[in-house]
Formats: structure tokens, sequence, C-alpha cells
């Protein structure tokens, strides 16, 4: 859906893009993941023309991104900063409508379009009329995050979304995120530099370093694949949690025992990471986890024990670094 | 004192209807150029955040303009705008320029980078940007800048009166060429309470709500609209002529007051100030001004004089004042001063001052032309017996005396001569000799009588219906009170007087003061 090709940009000296290339697919989130000025706001802003390409072509839907008006375009995708960028002039509702306006919706359209957004994202009717000052960081950003998706735009960018937000916040952000059902048709584009972040929203991951792209690919082709020492230097210092968040059951599925006891006890999507299985096991001590593939649908009671064995004859069938 | 002791109140009681006026013109004059200054200083300070090259240069002239003395920058306006509103409107608009257009840019520049860069990737266009981001989060700042400009602007208004446009500085310098505080106050309170009031209701304004000013920025081009219209209420009744005199003239007895009281005129009056007076008239800006009878100007223009048929300018026979001790000192002294006396009638020095002021020849090339015309003139005997120092006020007429007097003491006697020209008014001039500073000056019986002596109106009425009777009356006081002689009348009486181009009074029939308010009178 989206195709970059040897995309280049230069600040004087500064070569802040060196040749990039990627593409994402329809429904794809992918993250831009590097240290602080690698070059990833750089490539993000060369997508909505916030900044234009010393060379190299950007296309969306297969159309080069020059041909039509800078505007146009940029109604179409949703943009999403750090500091969210909210109009301090503008109430809630009003930030929230600033596209509909500009693509002149009539009120009655936006109105209800703009609840049923502050619906999804948690935010009360109380805040309608409430300024952007008079609200949390979260909420700030939560309405940040409304205003991009109002027109349902098919391509979405976020420029560190969750940067400016504490831990708490932010983790509770993540998992909302992961459960927004508008997000889930999107072709995502986001840069972090937050290596959990891009593990947990991303589909694929794309380290850069110098404004290049050093390695390009799911998660656990990251970690457990690295194309080189900088890649498994840029994930070794959290390695064991980014690894239990990479690995899926269903990664494990064949080294689980078949069957087992079928007790009232809970159950988990095979789809869910290893991170999340354990997470479970805290909640229902001793017992077992009903485990449910729903491609094979097959169902695995299994005990902890079992989950910790599977865990370690996956990680000797990967190759050492 | 010539006006009898009054209460400030009484004062305003008695004027209200000119404070009225002038208040009206003074809100006007303000906003007038304001309204002015924000269509042009807004876009340009606009203009230079989009081309921040330009910024440094525009802040810089505006600067510059702002550094110009305001007496200065309307002398300035004058031969570029004649006299009246328009001047004083340009002069003060230019004032007002550089708070706008610094505030419109340090506002614009000011608005947080990340929410025009979220306004443009939501796709607002360049115009939707300034209008629906730049401008509305940049107002509180502009409006400070339009604050700034307005408290300057009733300031620098009062001196809009100096080229006739009117507003509370007729009173405050009125009052001040008079030395009557309560004419000074009545200006001055007003047009004190104007600046705190306007600054007041815009910092009303500035902290509105964002919101409410969406409204405001609709309204308040109209409300500067309105406030600008009051300017033109007064000017809206005027009469068959206009006349322009000085804020001095206005205030005198022997001036625009005797007018009133003593011919009963009554004539549309603007106040405007000495120097471009004679300029408006012959512009046919005005048609009947007061000046003085023997300035250079009514032969540069055409100017004609109104005979005063009921006599109530006083005579201002202009003859030298010498300190007695210096005519012991210096025995020739007297005879050689006394040379010139007769010599000079009231067409010859308009004649030589014309020369001066308006040819721009050297007083001393005018004194040398004129005594060798009348064969006065003989060389510099290079004279060592003493130093006479000649002193005399600041203005051609009397450096012309000083030159002539200079060349007639050295050709005719021994001694040799300093000169200490330009020693201001009267006040400055008369101290420096009775302090001994100089021997002797140029000085005229009506100022004798009227400012030195500080006679009391009745013996002033009786007095000057006679030139005798005036010089008489100031030589004997100056020598019992100072002991100062006056010598002998140089001939020329420069009073004050009536003024009418020469074409137009003779189109009118006016030749006296009486001719011109019959004409008034008529239909
Ligand atoms: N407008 C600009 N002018 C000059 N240099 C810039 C500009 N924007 C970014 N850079 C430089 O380009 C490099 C990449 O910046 P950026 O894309 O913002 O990095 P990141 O978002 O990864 O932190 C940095 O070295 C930064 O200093
Ligand atoms: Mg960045």
């Amino acid at each position: 859906m989206i195709k970059v090709e040897r995309l280049v940009k230069t600040f004087c000296t500064t070569k802040a893009v060196d040749g990039i290339s990627f593409e994402v697919a329809e429904g794809e989130t992918l993250a831009l993941l590097g240290t602080s000025g690698c070059g990833k706001t750089t490539t993000l802003k060369m997508l909505n023309r916030l900044i234009e390409p010393d060379s190299g072509t950007i296309s969306i839907n297969n159309k080069n991104i020059l041909e039509a008006p800078p505007e146009t375009l940029r109604r179409g995708i949703g943009y999403v900063l750090q500091n969210n960028g909210l109009f301090p002039h503008y109430t809630v509702a009003e930030n929230i409508a600033i596209v509909p306006q500009l693509l002149k919706w009539d009120k009655v359209k936006t109105d209800k379009r703009v609840s049923e957004l502050l619906d999804k994202l948690h935010l009360g009717k109380e805040h309608l009329k409430a300024y952007p000052n008079e609200l949390s960081g979260g909420q700030q950003q939560r309405i940040g995050l409304a205003r991009a998706l109002v027109a349902d735009p098919p391509v979405l960018l976020m420029d560190e979304p969750f940067g400016a937000l504490d831990n708490v916040t932010r983790s509770k952000i993540h998992s909302e995120f992961k459960a927004l059902d508008e997000l889930k048709r999107k072709t995502i584009i986001l840069v972090t530099h937050d290596v959990q972040e891009a593990f947990e929203l991303a589909d694929r991951i794309a380290l850069m370093d110098k404004g290049k792209i050093v390695q390009i690919g799911r998660p656990a082709e990251l970690l457990f694949k690295p194309a080189n020492e900088f890649v498994s230097g840029f994930l070794n210092e959290q390695r064991l949690q980014l690894e239990f968040k990479a690995i899926k059951i269903t990664d494990l599925w064949e080294h689980l025992p078949e069957g087992g006891r079928k007790t009232n006890t809970s159950s988990l999507s095979a789809d869910a990471d290893f991170w999340s299985a354990l997470e479970q096991f805290k909640f229902i001590k001793g017992e077992n986890l009903n485990i449910l593939n729903q491609q094979s649908k097959e169902i695995k009671n299994i005990s902890f024990e079992a989950l910790m064995a599977a865990y370690s004859q996956y990680k000797h069938l990967q190759p050492h670094d | 004192m010539i006006e009898p002791q009054q209460t400030l109140w009484d004062f305003m009681g008695q004027q209200a209807d000119k404070l009225g006026v002038q208040t009206l013109q003074h809100i006007g004059l303000t906003f007038i150029s304001l309204f002015i200054a924000v269509l042009i200083g807004l876009p340009l300070g606009i203009y230079i955040t989009r081309k921040k090259s330009l910024s440094g240069l525009v802040l810089g002239i505006a600067g510059i303009l702002q550094t110009i003395p305001s007496i200065a920058l309307l002398g300035f306006m004058i031969p570029l705008l004649g006299i009246g509103a328009k001047p004083a409107i340009v002069a003060l608009l230019l004032y007002a320029l550089l708070p706008i257009i610094r505030n419109t840019y340090t506002g614009i520049t000011g608005v947080d980078a990340t929410v025009k860069e979220a306004a443009v990737a939501m796709g607002m266009s360049k115009w939707q940007v300034l209008f629906k981001v730049e401008l509305p989060l940049a107002m509180p700042v502009i409006l400070a800048g339009i604050r700034t400009a307005t408290v300057i602007n009733v300031g620098v208004a009062t001196l809009a009166s100096y080229i006739a446009a009117g507003g509370l500085g007729e009173f405050i310098f009125g009052g001040i060429s008079l030395n009557n505080t309560n004419m000074i106050l009545a200006g001055a309170i007003p047009a004190a309470l104007l600046a705190i009031i306007f600054d007041f209701l815009l910092s009303l304004v500035q902290k509105l709500n964002f919101k409410k000013i969406k409204g405001a920025v609709k309204i308040a081009p109209v409300l500067l609209l309105v406030l600008s219209c009051l300017y033109f209420i007064p000017s809206a009744y005027g009469g068959k002529l206009t006349a322009g005199f000085t804020p001095e003239f206005m205030g005198r007895q022997d001036g625009n007051l005797g007018l009133q009281s003593k011919y009963g005129l009554k004539i549309h009056t603007i106040v405007i100030s000495d120097a471009v007076m004679y300029k408006a008239a012959q512009e046919k800006e005005l048609d009947v001004i007061s000046g003085y009878s023997t300035d250079g100007r009514l032969k540069a223009y055409n100017l004609i004089v109104l005979d005063d048929d009921k006599k109530i300018f006083p005579p201002y026979y202009a003859a030298p004042v010498v300190r007695e001790d210096a005519l012991r000192k210096f025995p020739e002294l007297e005879k050689t001063l006394n040379l010139l006396a007769g010599f000079i009638t009231d067409s010859i020095m308009t004649e030589l001052n014309y020369k001066t002021d308006y040819l721009h020849q050297s007083p001393e090339r005018v004194a040398k032309d004129f005594l060798v015309a009348k064969k006065l003139y003989r060389a510099d005997k290079g004279g060592k017996e003493g130093v006479v120092r000649i002193g005399s006020k600041i203005f051609g007429e009397q450096y012309i005396l000083a030159s002539m007097y200079t060349m007639l003491i050295k050709g005719y006697t021994n001694y040799n001569v300093a000169t200490k020209t330009g020693l201001g008014g009267t006040k400055i001039v008369f101290d420096a000799l009775t302090n001994d500073q100089i021997d002797f000056y140029p000085e005229y019986t009506g100022t004798g009588l009227l400012a030195i002596l500080q006679a009391a109106p009745k013996t002033v009425t009786q007095l000057q219906t006679s030139k005798d009777s005036t010089y008489n009356y100031v030589a004997r006081e100056f020598e019992k009170r100072y002991q100062l002689k006056w010598l002998k009348p140089i001939g020329f009486n420069n009073a004050y007087a009536l003024m009418m181009r020469e074409k137009q009074a003779n189109e009118l029939h006016i030749k006296t003061i009486s001719n011109l308010k019959r004409y008034l009178d008529s239909k």
C-alpha cells in the first residue's frame, strides 16, 4: 500500500535520511525504531509532505504522492504527534472536528462521528467543551488520536505518540490502542525509540541508524535472526522481556503436550504471546490453562511447567548469537 | 495677569464647547491613524514572518521612524502634505507602526511550532493556517501592540495642534504660551484620562477568552471606524472664512480675545503654529492669520496687513536698550547706535526680513547691502578701545539689526564688538542684559510693556492707542527699575497684525479689521 524507494534528505551537511526503501502492506503496522537523531521523524514527514525529499519516490496505493495537491494528500492521512499539537484555542470537540470542517462535513455527521470516537477512546462527553490545557497528558494524547482518526483515513502516521506519557499511562494506552477496532483496518507507520513499544504494537519493525534501515522484519526475526551486531546490541538490554513478548504460543504449539484435562479453568488464545500466558498463571496459581488454537481448532490444557519446557525446547532450536 | 484668577473648573465650564470639540478631535485623530496603522502594520508584520530576511529591515525602519522626535516628524510632513488632518494622521500612523508590526511578528513567530505543524499536517492551506491558527493564537500579543500604539497616539496627538489638526493640544500649548495653568490642565487632564481609559479598555479586550476574540475581531474594525469618525464631527460646521491663529494669539487680550471683545469678530478659527501659518495662508488653507507686521513672509506670500482701526494691538516699536554704565564706558556708543534711528520703516524691515527668511541671504550680507545703499556703511577701523557686547533674540530680524549695529560700531568708533546672538526669548536676553553679560540689544516697546514690565491692563489700555506714550512709559520705567536706557526708535512697528492674501482682500474690499467683521456678518 505504501511504497518508499531510495529516499534521501540532507539538511545542510547532515544526511538525515540516506537512501531508505520499504513497503507497508494494507492494514499492517510498521514501527520505525532507532535512537534519537537517526532520521525517523524526517522519514515520516516526507510521507505526508511536511518535508520534501531530495530524491526518491513515495507512492500510496500505487499513486505517487506528488500527483495530488499536498492539502488533499494530508486530509487523507492521519497524523499524531508526540506533543499532540492540539489547538489551545479550540475546545476538544472543535479540535477533533478540524478535518471534517476542512472536508465540509455537515454538523450532524461531524457531531455523530466525534461522539462515537470519544466513546471508543473512553473519553467522557463532559470533556467536549473543555480546552486541551484542562486535560491530562493521557487524555490529550487520546484526543490527538481521535483527531487523526476522525475522517477515517486509510493511513495513519504516528511520531512517538506515547513518548511524553508516564509509564503507567503509556501501557494503559498501549492496550487500548491494540484493542481499538478503528486501527485494525489501518495502515500505520509508528515512529518510536522505545523497543518495548515497537515490539508490542508493530507487525514489523524497521530498525534505523544514521539515516539508514539496518534491518526490517517481524519482531521475532530481529530478535532471533539479527542482521548484525548493531541489531542484537540494540535489543540486548531488554532481551528476555522482548523474547517473552515476541514469542507467540503458536510458535511453541508443537512443543506443548497434547490434550490433557479440560478443567473449568480459564482459557487463552494461541495468538497471545508467551508473556501474556505467563501473566495468566499469576492469577490462576497451580491450575492449568486452556489454550485455543484458532487455526487448528485444537485446545490444549497445559501446566506452567509444560509451558516453560516448550519455551526452552523452542529456544534450543533458534540460532545463537 | 491678563485674565482674572479662576479655578480649573470654571475654565472647563466656560470652555466646555471647545473642550468637547477638542476631545472628539483627539479621539478621532488617535483612531484614524491607529486604524490605518493596523491596516498597514498587520499585513506587513505577517509578511515578514514569511520573508524573514526582510524582518530586520522592516523592523529597523519602523524603529527609526519612532525615534524621530514628534515635532520634527510633523515638520517633515508639512512640505509633503500641508497642514491639517492629513499630515497629523500620517505622522501618528508612522509612530503607531512599530509596535503593531513588531508585535504581529513576535506574536506569529511565537506560535507553538508543533501546533502549526499539526495544522499543516491535517491539510490546512497557508491561509487557513494563518486565519485559524496563527492569528488567533498571536492575538493577545498583537492586541498588546495595538494597545501600546493607542497610548503613544493619544500622547503624540497633542502635538497635532501645531499643524492645525486640532485636538487637546490646542489647550495645552495655548496654555504654555500664555502661562495659563488652567488652560494647560484643561487639555492635559482629559488627554491623560483618554490614555488611561483606552489602555484599560484594551487591557480588558486582551484578557478576553480566545473564543470571544473571534467575535471581537469582527467588531474591532467597525469600532475603530466609528471612533475615527469623531474627528470629522467638529469640522462639519465651518464658516465663510477660516482663520489660523497661534496658540499664544488665541489667549491674549491684545490678540483673539481683543478681537472678540473690541471688534466682535466671529470667525471659524483653527489653532496653528507660527512656523506653518503663513504658508497655509498662501495655499488658501487659511484666509486670515495672526502674524507680525514686519515678517518677511508677508512679502514672500503676497499677504497684506489689515488696519487695526480700533487699536487693539499695542505698538511694538523697536529700539536698542542699553545699559547705562555701558553708555558711560563707551561715550561714542549712543551717537553711533542712533545712526539707524528712523531709517527703517515697516516695509523696509519686511523687505529685509524677506531677504533672510525667504531668499536665505545671510543677515550680515543683508545688513551690509542696506547700509551701503543708505550710504551709512564704513569700513572696519579695527578698533582696540574696548569691546561692546551686542545681544539678540533668536530670529532673523534681530540678527539683521545686530549685524547693522556691529558694522556701525566697527566703522564709526574705535571699539571692537562681540556678538551674543540667538539668546532665545525675551526673558533670556533681558536677563543677560541686566546681569551685565551684554551691553545692549534691540527690544520692542510692546514687549517691554507687557512681558518685562507686566503693566496692569488698565495702564495698557491707556497707553496702547499712541506709539509715543508707550515708548515714553517704557523708557521711564526701564530707567527707574533697571538703569537701562531706550535709545531712539529705529522706525518700524513689529506688532501683531491680522493678515490676508492680497488678492482675496482686494476682491472682498477688506482693508481694516472692521471691514473684515462687516463681511463676516453680512448674509
Ligand atoms: N529542519 C532541520 N534542519 C536541520 N537539521 C535537521 C532538521 N530536522 C532534522 N535535522 C537533523 O536530521 C537528523 C535526523 O533528525 P530526525 O529525523 O528528527 O531524527 P529522529 O526523529 O530520529 O530523532 C538529526 O541529526 C537532526 O539534527
Ligand atoms: Mg523524532
